[in-house]
């Protein structure tokens, strides 16, 4: 009965969240573009979808992404884990309450392996790639996008990790983040620029966003001394960050290497 | 009928990709490592199949829905060439589609709990679900007006990157202001908000103005539009944080 009662719940708040789109779009095409809608029930079959979808990822969240992040976090941080078996470390970690930041070395594992895995399959990073490819005629290769991105998802999340874990201010890496970005921007062949801006918001999907976030709060709450309520989030913030800086680099060095096979082309003919 | 299953099938797949890593690392990470039973796993297994299930929806509504009648507006208002409903079309585009997007719609409820634990609101189902709500509100306005000049960009054709720079230098700025409790929330909210939705009816927007004026080449011109709208959210997040606490 609970469950039910909580689904209708959700169920109605999806559909408010729907209804801008609905509005918007009638709006436009009615009064503005002053066009019959072209096959309206299926605009309708389309939108009972996405809300009827929607219902049913949110308590999907609730049941199984958001838990299954703070148990892992909570497993990885762990007093008996971290010791791995050495009593009197463990014994320290009991009676001081703190721990050194290089033993949650396998949490970065974890980040960079949940960073890396969910990017290089990520469905929208495959399109982007592929138009990158198209319209550039080939001089960006998806391939090397992805993996570009991939490897930038994987480092940002890893080294936000050690931030939660080291409690060390969030703006601090995220401002350092930027200066590299500007560095790179103006040593960066001018078309990757955009893609590489825009690769930072595309790559974290809707289903590593929740995941993420939960990793970081079981961590912010786990690890001895940090505040949830500061240190929890940011991981998503590097996850964005590091890719603009992996992609402009991807461009510097694949231009370079385009240079010098044409230098020395050039010079065999 | 074939190709409808090809696409179903291409659909089931592609939201499958997304869990499938997770998966993977996850197992290997309880097997390997931590070595240790995993807490509940009954009911962790049946919310990601739920997570699974309510995605695929999602997206086959989006697809069968709103993706062909967005873009197809996207294009119309490119071809139509009228500057000022260009501009309010960016907008209430970027507004509405942030609104409905599901990794925002999770995270914003996740700060407001945190929030409320931390005690910095009053711990009443209310005051959580006011702060999400104008937390998203506040991204959704700042996506809007993202995209809107993001537009304007597009068609004056002004260099992406003096934007951005001067986009980072505010954000800055502003950091030092905003109270510490907000400044996670407020980086990460821009890489959450441009996800399922906004994505493709953005890009859509961007590329066909791009292809519509002359003069503009897609890929330095079409794309840049989503790093606006990851760009903005950040700064007015902070603004709203200062304002509420």
């Amino acid at each position: 009965m609970d469950l039910i009662y909580h689904s209708a719940d959700v169920l109605l708040g999806t559909f408010k969240d729907v209804l801008p789109i609905i509005g918007v779009i009638m709006f436009f095409q009615l009064i503005v573009i002053r066009t019959r809608i072209d096959n309206p029930g299926k605009l309708a079959y389309g939108f009972f979808l996405v809300v009827i979808g929607l219902a049913i990822f949110m308590i999907g969240l609730e049941k199984g992404l958001f838990p299954l992040g703070e148990a892992m976090s909570r497993q990885l941080t762990d007093a008996d884990f971290l010791a791995n078996g050495d009593i009197p470390l463990l014994e320290e970690i009991k009676k001081t309450g703190t721990v050194y930041p290089s033993l949650y070395f396998w949490t970065y594992i974890f980040g960079f392996c949940i960073g890396f895995s969910t990017t290089i399959a990520e469905p929208a990073l495959i399109a982007v790639a592929l138009k990158a490819k198209e319209v550039s005629t080939g001089a960006i290769s998806s391939w090397g996008l992805r993996l570009a991105v991939a490897l930038g998802v994987a480092i940002g999340i890893s080294l936000g990790c050690y931030r939660i874990v080291t409690g060390s201010p969030l703006h601090w890496y995220i401002i350092a983040g930027y200066l590299v970005v500007v560095c790179l921007t103006f040593v960066a062949p001018k078309m990757i620029i955009p893609l590489a801006y825009d690769s930072g918001g595309v790559t974290t999907s809707t289903v590593t966003v929740p995941l993420v976030a939960a990793l970081g709060i079981g961590l912010a709450s786990n690890v001895p001394g940090r505040s949830v309520i500061v240190d929890a989030f940011g991981l998503i913030a590097f996850a964005s960050l590091f890719p603009i800086i992996s992609v402009l680099g991807y461009g510097i060095i694949s231009e370079r290497i385009a240079n010098k096979s044409r230098r020395k082309s050039v010079r065999g003919t | 009928m074939i190709a409808f299953f090809i696409k179903l099938a291409k659909n089931i797949f592609s939201v499958f990709l997304n869990i499938l890593p997770i998966l993977v690392v996850v197992t290997s990470f309880q097997l390997f490592v931590i070595k240790q039973p995993f807490p509940d796993i009954a009911s962790t297994i049946s919310g990601m199949i739920l997570v699974l299930v309510g995605l695929f929806f999602f997206i086959q509504g989006l697809e069968i829905g709103l993706f062909p009648i967005g873009e197809k507006m996207a294009f119309q208002f490119s071809a139509k060439g009228n500057i000022w409903w260009l501009l309010i079309f960016g907008f209430a585009i970027g507004f509405s589609t942030t609104i409905a997007e599901p990794a925002l719609i999770a995270i914003a409820k996740k700060a407001g709990e945190i929030a409320a634990e931390a005690s910095a609101i009053p711990h009443t189902k209310e005051s959580i679900a006011s702060y999400a709500f104008w937390l998203r509100m506040t991204v959704a306005l700042s996506v809007g007006s993202a995209i809107s000049v993001g537009v304007l960009r597009i068609v004056k054709g002004w260099p992406v990157h003096w934007f951005i720079i001067i986009g980072y230098i505010f954000i800055i700025i502003l950091t030092n202001f905003a109270p510490k409790e907000i400044v996670g929330i407020a980086y990460d909210s821009g890489g959450v908000t441009t996800s399922c939705i906004t994505v493709p009816l953005v890009a859509a927007l961007g590329v066909g103005l791009a292809t519509c004026i002359r003069g503009r080449n897609p890929i330095v011109d079409g794309f840049g539009l989503i790093a606006f709208a990851s760009l903005t959210p950040i700064f007015f997040v902070m603004l709203y944080g200062i304002i509420i606490y």
